[in-house]
């Protein structure tokens, strides 16, 4: 299990707005309004069309699947305590959000597990999306 | 190509107890003695990690006022890319003589971290740092998870570039590990966990050390005394500076750098003698001769367990050295056994060799093509 950071990275004109809406315990993805490009991180242009006056935000449904994974052995900072599991999930739109798998179990993660967002709070009143797998009944 | 490298040498490698300018003067005044050449001729300079401006402290620190300089930081691949820049500028007449260089001395300062170096203003310190991600490690470890997953390979298959690495380095003195003994496979599959599924066996050493490199014009190479090893060809690609870029982990930017090398070389994988590529992690060395061409996709961990290519035959980032940055010692490598100078492990008649950079996270990628003069 990893305890979450207590302050992360300032915003900046280009992600406050996908920061505050983690205040709401709402993820969501940046799309062009012209082209429907999706992108993660948010930034100031489309990089599907290039341009930079049709960007907007929609709510994702909090749902992805573990696009690749790794059992992190020994923790870099002092914000964590290994073993813990950091992913790249692969949300509805397409984007990829690097993550945490917060599980009781972190060498059970396996590439294709769906799983589902979860908030941790910040101390400043946002919240750090990470992701919890989705038991699915066994199957006989 | 008009383009030659005329001199190579290492710094001292290890522990060094010296400093980062130092070892870059012991690498430069080394490959220029090997050159034939003097600080004189040097109207070029590319270097990195020496300061914020690191070409112009390094020219100051050697009393040099170069007319060409070049400090891209793009990891361990800018050396590769700085041979096409030395060769572009060489052939353009804007400088006659670079010297291409790297040193560090991370192993006696104590100056790495696990986690890496985030800048405050990136989205990465936004979207990245706050899981706690190994940087690079557990980049590396999620693209091998990735390879393991979609070809079915084993975990053996990663050990064995481990393997084969220390099997070099026990025939080159100058290897971190010469007296280590051979590895096995189960020493890698044994050794601590790091980031699964690679454990610390298979991340590069964490040593003090460099090398330089010198290029001239062919026609002036003829006229020095070691044989010139031509600069055949050479190609780059830039892929991403955040993990969650590039869709698939397994298929590298080493794909559009090497096939931009081989068609300016006119040659193909099938005409390399050597190849020396950047092994950071074992699992670099899989995709990178999968993206070369070397062989199919999925088929790398029985290209290296055959060991039907020479690869990486001073014992690599893994058994070697690794001062942070390996690709000007991919190259030193490279020259070394175009010309016959490599004892034990030269690899007999190589006329052709490959060195292949990577730096950051998959990020930077970039091939050279060395030839012998024909
Ligand atoms: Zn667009």
């Amino acid at each position: 299990m990893n305890d979450a950071p207590k302050n992360v990275a300032e915003p900046d004109e280009a992600t406050r707005t996908w920061w505050e809406a983690t205040r709401e315990h709402r993820l969501v993805v940046q799309v062009c309004g012209d082209c429907g490009h999706a992108q993660h991180p948010p930034r100031t242009l489309c990089t599907g069309c290039g341009r930079t006056d049709t960007l907007g935000h929609h709510d994702s449904d909090g749902t992805g699947v573990v696009d690749a994974c790794t059992v992190v052995m020994r923790a870099p900072d002092a914000d964590h305590e290994a073993p813990y599991v950091v992913a790249r999930v692969r949300l509805p739109e397409g984007v990829i959000l690097l993550s945490n798998i917060v599980t009781d179990d972190p060498h059970a993660v396996r590439i294709g597990d769906p799983v589902t967002v979860s908030w941790q709070p910040l101390d400043d009143g946002r919240a750090l999306p990470v992701f919890r797998p989705v038991f699915t009944p066994q199957e006989n | 190509m008009t383009v030659a490298i005329v001199g190579a040498a290492e710094c001292d490698l290890g522990s060094t107890g010296l400093s980062i300018l130092g070892l870059q003067t012991q690498a430069i005044t080394r490959a220029l003695a090997d050159a034939g050449l003097s600080l004189a001729d040097v109207d070029g300079i590319a270097t990195t990690s020496v300061a914020r401006f690191s070409a112009t402290s390094l020219a100051e620190h050697l009393g040099i006022q170069p007319a060409w300089t070049d400090s891209t930081f793009a990891g361990g691949s800018a050396y590769e890319m700085f041979v096409a820049r030395a060769a572009q500028a060489i052939e353009a007449g804007q400088c006659h003589t670079v010297v291409i260089s790297y040193a560090s001395n991370q192993r006696s300062a104590k100056s790495r971290s696990l986690g890496g170096v985030y800048e405050a203003h990136t989205p990465e310190a936004q979207f990245e740092q706050p899981y706690g991600p190994l940087y690079p490690a557990s980049y590396y470890a999620m693209a091998a998870g990735q390879y393991l997953h979609k070809y079915g390979a084993s975990r053996e298959d990663l050990a064995e570039v481990a393997v084969a690495a220390r099997e070099q380095a026990l025939l080159n003195p100058r290897a971190f590990r010469y007296d280590a003994g051979p590895l096995t496979v189960d020493d890698v599959l044994g050794a601590k966990p790091l980031s699964t599924p690679l454990t610390v066996a298979d991340c590069c050493l964490v040593t003090d050390g460099g090398g330089a490199i010198v290029l001239t014009s062919l026609e002036r190479a003829r006229d020095l005394p070691k044989p010139p090893v031509l600069v055949l060809g050479y190609g780059e690609s830039t892929t991403n500076a955040s993990m969650t870029a590039v869709d698939d982990l397994t298929v590298t930017g080493a794909v559009a750098s090497g096939a931009a090398a081989f068609a300016r070389a006119g040659l193909t994988p099938a005409d390399v003698d050597v190849a020396q590529l950047y092994d950071s992690f074992t699992i670099t060395v899989l995709l990178s001769l999968e993206a070369l061409g070397f062989c199919a996709p999925g088929e790398a961990g029985d290209l290296v367990r055959s060991r039907g290519l020479p690869l990486n035959t001073s014992g690599g980032g893994l058994s070697y050295c690794h001062p942070g940055q390996f690709g000007v010692l991919l190259l030193v490598e490279a020259v070394r056994q175009l010309r016959g100078e490599c004892g034990d492990r030269q690899v007999a008649d190589a006329e052709v060799a490959l060195a292949h950079g990577t730096g950051g996270i998959l990020s930077t990628h970039a091939t050279v093509l060395l030839g012998v003069d024909r």
